[in-house]
């Protein structure tokens, strides 16, 4: 890089050292752009449990500076997960399928299956444990964990009980969920079971999570001109 | 022949376009697109969301091939995860000036013989979808972009032209 010497070169050095090839675009000191990074790392890479509990720690009392209720706080932590939703969908598109162009979920149990297996075992390492569908509202799914990864350090306190920071995971569903067409009326995360000791499998899991998912009227009209057009 | 390329919102707000020539053949990569031609390209472009639209909940694919033909406009299409729209308008440059007259009508002839639905074609689209496709992806990936915001990352624009340089 050759530039004409400059009358003040107190100002004229750093917009040199600033500026690269193309002018306004500038470069890792590596040169290596996001562009240039293999989409298939990092299969065994994992982050610390530690270090995610730390960071989420800090996203939920950021979260919490601003809040006015339980309620609240729960929709800011969905809206902290959705983005993620989004994004993870391509990606996690891109790297199962052997050829990516056969992949796009378009009916329900698909896009439910790629959820609680594909989803769940990128964030979480394992898949989810159960799925079903609601006998009350056939809008209704329900995905249960039964030790969710995001509530184990988490002690909730009494006052506060129906709180369940799972939300960030429903946020993530409901990302997931919108991108790929299938509106929702809103994903929740609840404790299984309000009180413990009425049940017994809620004792064995004292942490079990249901993310209730409801699909929007549109996506059932849809399914079902679907169902008809298969069989 | 000329290609013009959008990258299209899922509000079906244009995202990113660019346009190009093709390399194979002796061909320079420049779009010989006229000057009136290249609004009504968008024209063409956007009435075929409509037809990606009736087709997108058919079959789980991503590349939607030829899609529609106005005049001798060719659209093909691509559909990502998260129904972000590729679309492809590619044009046999039948009027285009011609460089000179002997060469012309050898050119009509080749033109002539385009046909979008041939696999070989085909499976060049496809190719470049799937190119653009993986610089999709780390677009989205990157934390600071939000959906349907518009890409303006030269390295992007750089990808693009070098997988339409490399297939088309």
């Amino acid at each position: 890089m050759t530039q004409p010497p400059s009358k003040n070169p107190q100002t004229a050095l750093p917009q040199q050292s600033l500026r690269t090839q193309s002018p306004g675009l500038r470069y890792p000191t590596n040169k290596k752009t996001i562009y240039d990074r293999n989409l298939n790392r990092t299969r065994t890479a994992e982050l610390s449990r530690a270090s995610f509990a730390y960071l989420f720690v800090e996203m939920i009392s950021y979260a919490q500076r601003r809040v006015t209720g339980v309620a609240d706080l729960e929709k800011r932590l969905n809206l902290q997960g959705y983005p993620l939703g989004l994004r993870l969908l391509d990606l996690l598109l891109t790297r199962t399928a052997p050829q990516p162009s056969t992949a796009r979920p378009v009916r329900v149990l698909p896009l439910l299956q790629f959820i609680t297996t594909t989803l769940w075992k990128h964030l979480f390492g394992r898949p989810a444990d159960a799925l079903e569908r609601s006998a009350a509202n056939a809008a209704e799914y329900m995905i249960s964990d039964n030790e969710p990864l995001v509530n184990s350090y988490i002690s909730v306190p009494r006052e506060m009980s129906q709180l369940n920071c799972a939300a960030y995971v429903a946020g993530i569903i409901e990302g997931v969920c919108d991108g790929a067409g299938f509106a929702t009326q809103g994903v929740s995360a609840h404790w299984a079971n309000e009180d413990p000791a009425k049940d017994a499998p809620a004792q064995m899991w004292p942490g079990k999570t249901v993310f209730l998912i409801r699909f929007a009227p549109e996506v059932l009209e849809r399914e079902e001109i679907l169902a008809k057009a298969t069989a | 022949m000329s290609f013009y390329f959008a990258i299209i919102g899922t509000k079906d707000n244009p995202i990113f376009t660019h346009e190009f020539g093709t390399s194979k053949a002796g061909g320079d990569g420049l779009s010989r697109f006229r000057d009136d031609q290249r609004h009504l390209n968008q024209f063409i472009v956007h009435s075929s969301l409509d037809i990606v639209e009736e087709v997108q909940w058919g079959s789980g694919a991503m590349y939607l091939k030829a899609l529609d033909r106005f005049q001798n406009n060719h659209i093909s299409a691509f559909l990502t995860g998260a129904n972000i729209k590729f679309i492809l308008l590619s044009n046999p440059d039948t009027h285009a000036p011609a460089r000179t007259t002997s060469t012309s009508s050898n050119r009509a002839s080749t033109y002539a013989a385009y046909n979008p639905t041939s696999p070989a074609v085909e499976e060049a689209t496809k190719n470049f979808f799937l190119e653009v496709y993986d610089a999709w992806v780390k677009t989205v990936m990157n934390p600071f972009y939000q959906l349907n915001a518009p890409v303006r990352s030269p390295v992007f624009r750089a990808r693009v032209a070098a997988a339409a340089k490399k297939f088309l």
